[in-house]
């Protein structure tokens, strides 16, 4: 069982609306998000080329957030997912300093908060909150050892690429381009 | 009150803090109790479920208001079974749960007073006492001017409920922007074309075509919902996209091609894409013979109209304009020409409107898969009452120089009510529902002055909006979240029917609108239009007509029903019968040659912007609508304010940097009230700045929205007006920048 998101940039309109459903389902504080959107443009006008992302923790296998963690509250869950163990954070930060993405922030309470892939959802079945939301279906979750998953077919067949891939973390977000 | 000066109330004015929170059980019933719903209680909260179909923006998507253990709404869910939104909401649906827990909503009646001081002020009023007031005034204005002297200008769901209101009174009087200030062209262009309204949602079978032409429309930005959904399903399938646009919108990015078109010149570019068509011989020949009427004209008309004729007005490649429109041809009748939807732009909306839907009719996707599929809805039965009064006159006298008119003209209505314009009939009082006129209608100024001279003028709404601070009696209407309300019952293509019920008692001292309309009507002694003592009755009278019932319809919220109106696409072996006079398709239009109206679309210049100044387009983020979204906390977070889009080289010129505040200066020098941040972006065209609407509220109640970028509205001072219709075109206003910080009213 290996968890992953895949992402297909052609459809994403960028609405933010996985943002505003994940602070919805897991209650994120007003003013913080797990999840945002970014814009890219490139080209001069009118020779134009647009992308636009929904961004969050990459889940990543050789998660530098984890190593890095002193306490151990920062680890990896069922199918490779992140998370980090609330009652056992100190809220030092040191994981918001490794993370190559920036997908970590200091919840009001102290301690340190990130995307969990709605792990609460997952666990029955359903898909995360951001991806059950997209008015475009532009995000597709899975699990990445099942080859017959949508999710394996789509990054098997469709051009993709990841973020900060020279940090070598080997990330679970898959931007299909 | 009277006609003396109608001072702008910060609405809070008088607020002691010890508002009356006797919560309200209005509408809400046992509703609750039996709704518990495990499948969706993924953080073991033990939420419930209630139905509801969203008010944020007007697409209506039904959706499941999710509530915890303490009563409070924490989350909103699109309905699997609603053909709106297919089980997802749009961003500013699912943050429709910020609408309902934001801390400045309207809390409890006001009433206008004259303070200490001298000045106007709000006094906290009980509803008897405001209700009262408004039945007293409401009556004596009747009296001496006629009940069709009050005007109701509305928007929205709470909108119907004042409508029945104002007819029982013998009013209709009554507009809404909706119309003049939005889409009334298209629906007059393609009930002139094709004998019917596009109507809500529109009927354009996205997912199935092949070709999707947008002329302005910003779709992904502008967040209609299933009509995103259904672009995305057509990505996937390989569609080919072409969007003509000034600006780079996000569907340009995912666009085939992209027609970065010189703002204001559209009709050139249609009239020369049905050139091509018509001189490749494009289009299907048994259509056209079966089909339409006034082929030749249009054949003849177009003859001047070559791709290099339209380039050196649109500045778009002849060669260009010759591949989109064989694109187009390509794919009939699987094509889709989109009507638009917000298209009061340069005056001759109606024109291009026309343009667009004889380009339609050439290529046969009228009633075809994957152009216009035949649309259907249910109609839902009408609660009885006695006969409305008929009026002496109403929003059709005021509407009388234009003969296409088929709604109230808004920006007419409020001609009517100033006393020195010369117009026949005289609007003395206003009742405004869900319609932030200051941030909606073109020419503040005119608008300031008539609300100057209004007798009287009621304001209902969930927050305070600008418009609050105008009103002698403010209502503090209850969220969409905690009312019932119309059965919504929608075209598309099969019929359906939505229920909202309220997932909360109101909070505060807010109520729905029925009840207000209900207990004014009352008031005015209209209590046989008003027999029954909550608005469920009325739901459930009319869903067990339908074959439902209110029980039944608050268990699953949505219920479709069977098509009768025929097949969704009409055969191709089928002659298409249409509303129109002649039955077909009318390329070439009798009705607006006997008024003396161009039968066929001409090109006409607009104005252009002068040195240093450059012409303001506006639009819509995904995440807010109108101005109605930019407090609501949730949204705010996402979008906090709207900054304006500079080319870069017009920045150079000007010495601009991204993220710098300044302000902008129209053609008339109207000052922005407040600072625009710069974005310099490829993304615009030189000639044109960008920006999203509804943001620069002066209200200072509005504690997350006020003074948050700029009112695009408030450089709106100039209109054209469409002379067929009555549209207001707002997109021939230029602005200039200011850098240095202006001397701006306080307001």
């Amino acid at each position: 069982m290996r968890y992953a998101m895949a992402i297909d940039t052609k459809k994403c309109v960028g609405c933010s609306d996985c943002v505003v459903a994940c602070q919805t389902e897991n209650n994120v504080p007003t003013g913080y998000c797990r999840d945002w959107v970014i814009e890219t443009v490139t080209g001069t006008y009118p020779d134009l080329a647009i992308e636009l992302r929904s961004e969050r923790c990459n889940h990543c296998a050789e998660a530098p957030c984890v190593s890095s963690c002193p306490t151990g509250a920062s680890q990896y869950g069922p199918g490779g997912i992140v998370f980090v163990e609330h009652d056992e954070c100190i809220g030092c930060g040191a994981c918001i300093e490794s993370c190559p993405y920036d997908a970590r922030y200091i919840h009001p309470d102290g301690y340190i908060d990130k995307c969990t892939f709605c792990m609460h959802r997952v666990e029955k079945g359903q898909d995360p909150a951001c991806v059950a939301v997209c008015p475009t279906n532009c995000m597709y979750f899975g699990d990445m050892d099942d080859p017959n998953s949508e999710i394996s077919k789509l990054v098997s067949t469709r051009k993709y690429k990841t973020l900060a891939p020279e940090a070598g973390t080997d990330p679970k977000i898959f931007y299909l381009i | 009150m009277g006609t003396s000066r109608r001072q702008f109330i910060k609405v809070s004015a008088l607020s002691t803090g010890g508002l009356a929170l006797a919560a309200s059980s209005y509408g809400l019933g046992s509703s609750l109790s039996d709704l518990f719903d495990p499948e969706n209680d993924y953080t073991g909260l033990n939420l419930k479920r209630v139905p509801t179909y969203c008010e944020v923006c007007f697409w209506k998507c039904a959706a499941w208001t999710h509530v915890d253990k303490k009563g409070d709404i924490v989350k909103i869910i699109g309905n699997d079974e609603d053909p709106h939104c297919n089980g997802r909401l749009c961003p500013r649906g699912t943050g429709g749960v910020g609408m309902y827990s934001d801390p400045d909503r309207l809390k409890t009646p006001m009433i206008r007073v004259k303070g200490k001081d001298g000045n106007d002020t709000f006094k906290e009023a009980s509803w008897e006492e405001a209700l009262d007031l408004i039945a007293l005034k409401m009556s004596t204005i009747a009296k001496e001017h006629g009940p069709e002297s009050i005007a109701l200008l509305k928007h929205g769901s709470s909108g119907s409920h004042f409508e029945h209101l104002f007819k029982a009174f013998g009013s209709d009087t009554i507009g809404e922007p909706a119309y003049a200030q939005c889409r009334g062209p298209r629906e007059t262009a393609f009930a002139l074309t094709f004998g019917s309204w596009i109507g809500s949602p529109e009927p354009t079978d996205i997912r199935d075509t092949k070709c999707l032409v947008l002329i302005g429309s910003h779709i992904g930005e502008n967040m209609h919902n299933s009509q995103v959904q259904e672009v995305a399903e057509a990505i996937d399938k390989d569609v080919t996209i072409i969007t003509v646009d000034p600006r780079a919108s996000t569907i340009a990015g995912k666009s085939k091609y992209w027609l970065p078109i010189k703002p204001a010149t559209d009709i050139a570019l249609l009239l020369a894409w049905l050139n091509v068509i018509i001189n490749e011989e494009l289009y299907n020949k048994e259509h056209v013979e079966a089909n339409t009427v006034g082929f030749e004209e249009l054949k003849a008309h177009v003859q001047q109209y070559t791709p290099e004729w339209a380039y050196t007005i649109t500045t778009l490649e002849p060669a260009l304009i010759r591949t989109t429109a064989r694109e187009m041809a390509d794919a009939a009748p699987a094509v889709i020409v989109h009507p638009g939807r917000h298209v009061t732009w340069y005056g001759d909306d109606t024109q291009r409107g026309r343009a667009v839907a004889i380009l339609n009719g050439l290529l046969g996707s009228w009633g075809k898969r994957g152009g216009f599929y035949n649309k259907e809805k249910i109609k839902v039965p009408k609660f009885p009452h006695p006969k409305y009064p008929h009026p002496k006159w109403g929003w059709h006298s005021l509407a009388e120089d234009y003969p296409f008119a088929q709604m109230g003209l808004t920006q007419e209505i409020i001609r009517a009510s100033i006393p020195e314009e010369d117009t026949k009939h005289k609007v003395k009082a206003w009742f405004v529902s869900g319609t932030n006129l200051p941030n909606t209608i073109p020419n503040r100024p005119l608008l300031t002055k008539a609300i100057d001279s209004l007798d009287f003028m009621v304001v209902v709404d969930t927050m305070p909006m600008e418009i609050t601070g105008y009103a002698d009696v403010l209502l503090p209407e209850c969220t969409y979240l905690e009312r019932y309300d119309t059965i919504r019952s929608a075209t598309n293509r099969q019929p359906s029917i939505a229920l909202r019920a309220p997932a909360a008692a109101p909070k505060y001292n807010s109520k729905p609108s029925w009840w207000m309309a209900k207990e004014i009507g009352m008031r005015l002694g209209l209590g046989d239009y008003f027999k029954y003592d909550d608005f469920s009755d009325v739901l459930d009278w009319q869903l067990k007509k339908m074959g439902t019932s209110l029980a039944e319809m608050k268990k699953i919220g949505v219920k479709k029903f069977p098509r009768k109106s025929g097949p969704l696409y009409t055969p191709d072996n089928q002659p298409i019968n249409l509303p129109t006079n002649s039955g077909k398709i009318q390329l070439y239009s009798a009705e607006l040659e006997e008024l003396g109206f161009d039968p066929i679309p001409t090109y006409t210049a607009h104005d252009e912007p002068t040195e240093g100044f450059y012409r303001l387009i506006y639009g819509r983020a995904p995440m807010h609508t109108f101005s109605r979204t930019s407090n609501n906390p949730m949204l705010a977070d996402l979008m906090p304010e709207n900054n304006v889009w500079i080319n870069p080289k017009v920045a150079k010129i000007w010495g601009l940097k991204n993220g710098q505040y300044i302000w902008l200066k129209n053609q008339d020098d109207v000052i922005t009230d407040f600072p625009i941040q710069v974005r310099v972006t490829e993304r615009i065209r030189w000639d044109s700045v960008y920006m999203v609407h509804g943001f620069g509220h002066h209200e200072k109640e509005l504690t997350v929205a006020y003074g948050k970028g700029a009112s695009d509205t408030q450089m709106i001072t100039q209109t054209k007006v469409d002379p067929l219709m009555g549209g207001t075109g707002m997109r021939g206003n230029f602005v200039t920048f200011l850098t240095e910080q202006p001397n701006t009213v306080e307001s």
